[in-house]
């Protein structure tokens, strides 16, 4: 493609390399002014890869980056953001207890004559900035106190300030409610009819639909192609990426329910706070069913799935596990009765990033004999045992046994987690957020698994802020609202309207 | 050329040219101050290598660095900051030197005694710095700095106290003799000993006009030991999961708290198995009135930082650092140039320790100097041909 001021960035031929891994084998993009470009790939494709290249976090070993037509060396953040280059990370750089504004002009402080901060006048800019973008966040509340979707407006709106003409948005969904995605599209929208330019990594093809002009596909670092969004559809752009066909319908059997093995009775659980988030909750799971439970975030989902693990105490209630009451002991305690969870948070709850990926495989059975007698640690049987769950679940790169967990692709690590936490056969599966990050065959791989789990008689609990997915996958849909369960439905039974109204809040009680 | 880079990606590497630019900046402020720098320098090694007495002396100092250092790092790699070795090795110098003072024991019992108090000294004070970190959350570097003075206050107080004081001294009483570790320490001083000694001169002067004791293979012993628990047991595993991501190891079932203390408990023995050492191993055997901080655990963070927070790696950088200290005396009586150079030194060197981006950038320039090269190598060869 010739080089030309018709697009805002260019990227030719870029190769990137870790080691003898190539991550980017000459790949190319070519995004035009003042269109929203998505970038699509299966996880560890390298979108983020080729993402901090533009960027100025990582050099390019070959290949050019055009600007507006120019040439262009970004070998910084900084020299990225002369360009008028931003970039909104998938997980949030705010200054937690500092207000908006302050957030917003870090590291590019606004001076008066003395080099005194004028914090008035960089209130007014945010202002000005947030009113005609139509972003209307208040420029004095503290980031603790606002929501995640309003974080991140305040993320996209550090960019603008910096005088970015050029957005790039990694996997910016991931974290938001529905309406929150949508009132992102449409702030999309408006800016590129401002004339910015964005670009979107996202991995749920809907958004893709609906937000993007043209979609750059990347298969394992190879570049394959881009095609008109508005000519294409869900199982195109699936299949493209995949290389296969992609079934995006999940498709099971009639679930066999057993005994109940998983009972929840009256169950309070405030947080730290001391307010209350679980409100006298009831709840049965039983032998070879999904029990989904659909919710915005922030109803007690959290709370709930803490006390479960034993993570936190609960205030009253009982929370049975086969017969045995488990709530307020440990976390190994509740192991031991053969329940496993997946958590939401990754980084936080689900891996232990410096370390490699073979010792993160079994952070919860290291102390089995199986690997290693007495107080040794055998590394060989880890190497082994990992292998095979390397395979099993396609967690890539392969041959990823010994490096660090910290070098796979956010979709990768999530498949490490759910790896190990079924490779236990527990009786219990907590399902956490299962798919957040994960690329549609992943999500496909992911739900094969937990209807696996369930067939093998696991009773599998499924907590997820996506109701397509608890709509999809789960056999019986329970709906909780302010830390209560207020409905509960057979699968097929009750439509995407109804659970909606119900999650919130718009129930008869 | 390719060994070259392999080697610089290595962590060892940024410690060598740390070393490196540690002894460049060296000279730099000798020739400034206009002293010889070469001359200096060939003080600095004839001081610390040029007579065995002065190689079993760097060994001697090197034993209490090298355990305070194993016993940073360990903290270290499991995620906490002890900066309280030296007040664990004061702990273990009284404990020790109360036992020793007051049990007179065949050696066989007199000598693990001494040295199981001093260890079981650094160990609780170590242990008690974690607990109040995993109980209350207090943070260990403020603990650790407060358990510093509160040992240096202790150790002048026993120092002092009727039970303990040698009349007109500054110091406790001796402990009994049957708890020195000194090698051969009856036997040197016979006239057999003389008579066997006379004909290996190098041994004679190591064994008697020093203290040469077994500690350093002790030391040795115990940083391999350490290395191996980190690595390769089920233990040092959960210890280094916990010093990583706190809240994964929570989750996954492994003890937290526990194993913040297991971990301050284990790095404070090690310090204190330093003090213990030092009491058996060095005269005058027991403690003495201290005036400011001794600065074994200070030294052994910097040795800790030198070896790049490996526990063998400590063992290395204990002998450098040791040797540095005792040759850089010579550089002061050969040269008169003042000692202070040596610790200017080893500034340096930990400084430029920080830095391990460094040595990992030239790798990397290094690299792409080769593709190129190689890049510029193969569009040569059509035009040969032509
Ligand atoms: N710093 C690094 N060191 C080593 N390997 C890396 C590093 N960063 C990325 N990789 C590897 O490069 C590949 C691409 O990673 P990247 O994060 O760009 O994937 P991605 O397309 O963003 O995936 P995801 O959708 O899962 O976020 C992965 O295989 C990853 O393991
Ligand atoms: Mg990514």
């Amino acid at each position: 493609m010739e080089v030309s001021s018709e697009y805002a960035v260019q990227m030719h031929g870029i190769l990137k390399k870790f080691g003898a891994f190539t991550a980017l084998d000459h790949v190319d993009l070519d995004v035009k002014r003042q269109t929203v470009h998505a970038i699509l790939g299966e996880n560890g494709a390298g979108k983020t890869t080729l993402m901090n290249i533009l960027y100025g976090l990582y050099q390019a070993d070959e290949g050019g980056v055009f600007i507006n037509g120019e040439e262009a060396q970004i070998t910084s953040p900084t020299e990225a953001i002369r360009r008028g280059i931003g970039m909104v990370h998938q997980h949030f750089m705010l200054v937690e207890n500092f207000t908006v504004t302050e957030n917003i002009i870090l590291g590019d402080e606004v001076c008066g004559a003395a080099g005194v901060l004028d914090m008035k006048k960089a209130r007014e800019e945010v202002l000005a900035i947030s009113q005609e973008y139509g972003f209307d966040v208040d420029p004095d509340a503290r980031i603790e106190d606002i929501s995640v979707g309003m974080q991140q407006r305040v993320e996209i709106l550090k960019a603008l300030y910096r005088g970015a003409e050029i957005l790039i948005l990694d996997e910016p969904t991931a974290v938001l409610t529905p309406p929150e995605i949508e009132k992102l599209i449409e702030i999309m929208h408006d800016l590129t009819s401002k004339g910015k330019t964005i670009i979107i990594i996202t991995h749920k093809l809907k958004e893709i639909l609906e937000s993007a002009d043209e979609c750059s596909i990347i298969r394992r670092g190879v570049y394959m192609g881009k095609v008109d969004v508005k000519e294409s559809n869900e199982t195109d752009l699936a299949s493209r990426m995949v290389g296969r066909n992609v079934n995006l319908k999940v498709e099971k059997t009639k679930a066999h329910p057993g005994e109940v093995l998983l009972s929840i009775r009256r169950l309070t659980v405030a947080d730290e706070r001391g307010i209350d988030q679980v409100r006298e909750l009831d709840l049965d799971v039983r032998s070879g069913e999904i029990v989904g439970l659909a919710g915005i975030d922030g109803n007690g989902q959290q709370e709930l799935v803490d006390a479960i693990c034993s993570l936190i105490k609960v205030k009253a209630g009982r929370i049975m596990v086969g017969g045995h009451e488990v709530q307020n002991t440990t976390p190994r305690n509740v192991f031991e009765h053969a329940v496993a969870t997946i958590p939401s948070d990754r980084h936080r709850w689900g891996l232990v990033l410096p370390m490699m990926v073979e010792e993160n495989t079994v952070l919860e059975r290291h102390g089995e004999d199986l690997f290693g007698k007495g107080i040794m640690l055998d590394y060989d049987k880890l190497h082994e045992y990992t292998h095979t769950l390397v395979e099993r679940f396609d967690i890539r790169p392969s041959g990823c046994e010994q490096e660090r967990m910290s070098g796979l692709s956010g979709g990768n690590q999530q498949k490490a987690i759910i790896a190990r936490q079924v490779s236990y056969v527990p009786d219990i599966l907590i399902a956490f957020q299962p798919t957040r990050g994960l690329d549609v065959g992943a999500i496909e791989f992911v739900h094969k698994t937990l209807i696996a789990e369930r067939d093998r008689g696991a009773a599998i609990l499924l907590i997820s802020y996506e109701l397509d997915e608890v709509m999809d996958v789960s056999d019986t849909i329970d709906v909780i609202y302010h830390g209560k369960i207020v409905g509960s439905f057979e699968q097929g039974t009750v439509d995407e309207k109804e659970l909606g109204l119900l999650m919130a809040g718009g129930g008869s009680q | 050329m390719n060994a070259v880079i392999k080697f610089l990606k290595k962590p060892i590497a940024s410690s060598l040219l740390a070393i490196l630019v540690g002894f460049i900046v060296a000279a730099v402020v000798l020739a400034v101050a206009g002293y010889d720098p070469i001359g200096s320098f060939a003080a600095l090694f004839q001081g610390a290598l040029g007579k065995p007495k002065y190689i079993a002396n760097v060994i001697i100092k090197a034993t209490p660095i090298l355990l305070t250092g194993v016993g940073v790092a360990f903290a270290f790699q499991t995620g906490l900051f002890n900066i309280g070795a030296e007040g664990q090795y004061i702990a273990a110098t009284i404990l020790s030197s109360i036992v020793g003072i007051t049990l007179d024991l065949p050696a066989v019992l007199e000598i693990p005694l001494v040295i199981l108090a001093g260890v079981a000294g650094g160990a609780a004070l170590g242990a008690f710095i974690g607990f109040l970190k995993a109980r209350f959350g207090i943070h260990e570097v403020i603990t650790s700095i407060m358990t510093n003075w509160i040992m240096l206050y202790l150790c002048n107080f026993v120092v002092m106290s009727d039970a303990f004081h040698k009349p007109n001294s500054t110091s406790a009483l001796p402990i009994h003799s049957s708890g020195y570790i000194t090698i051969l320490h009856e036997w040197k001083t016979t006239d057999a000993a003389v008579d066997a000694l006379a004909g290996v001169p190098w041994l004679r002067e190591a064994l008697l006009k020093t203290d040469l004791n077994a500690g350093f293979i002790i030391a040795v012993l115990v940083a391999v030991a350490e290395s191996i628990l980190l690595a390769r047991t089920k233990l040092g595993y959960e210890l280094r999961a916990v010093g990583y991501n706190k809240d994964a190891a929570l989750f996954a079932g492994i003890p937290v708290n526990r194993s913040i203390v297991l971990c301050m408990l284990i790095s404070g023995a090690v310090c204190g198995l330093a003090g213990a050492l030092n009491i058996t191993g060095i005269a005058p055997h027991t403690i003495t009135l201290l005036a400011a901080q001794e600065g074994y655990g200070f030294n052994g963070l910097s040795v800790a930082f030198i070896a790049g927070c490996s526990c063998v790696g400590c063992i290395p950088a204990s002998l450098l650092f040791s040797g540095l200290i005792y040759g850089g005396m010579s550089v002061q009586q050969v040269m008169g140039a003042p000692s202070d150079i040596i610790n200017i030194m080893i500034g340096t060197i930990v400084f430029f320790i920080a830095l391990p981006a460094v040595t990992r950038r030239i790798a990397e320039w290094l690299e792409r100097r080769q593709e190129a090269k190689a890049a510029a190598g193969d569009a040569a060869l059509p035009g040969k041909e032509a």
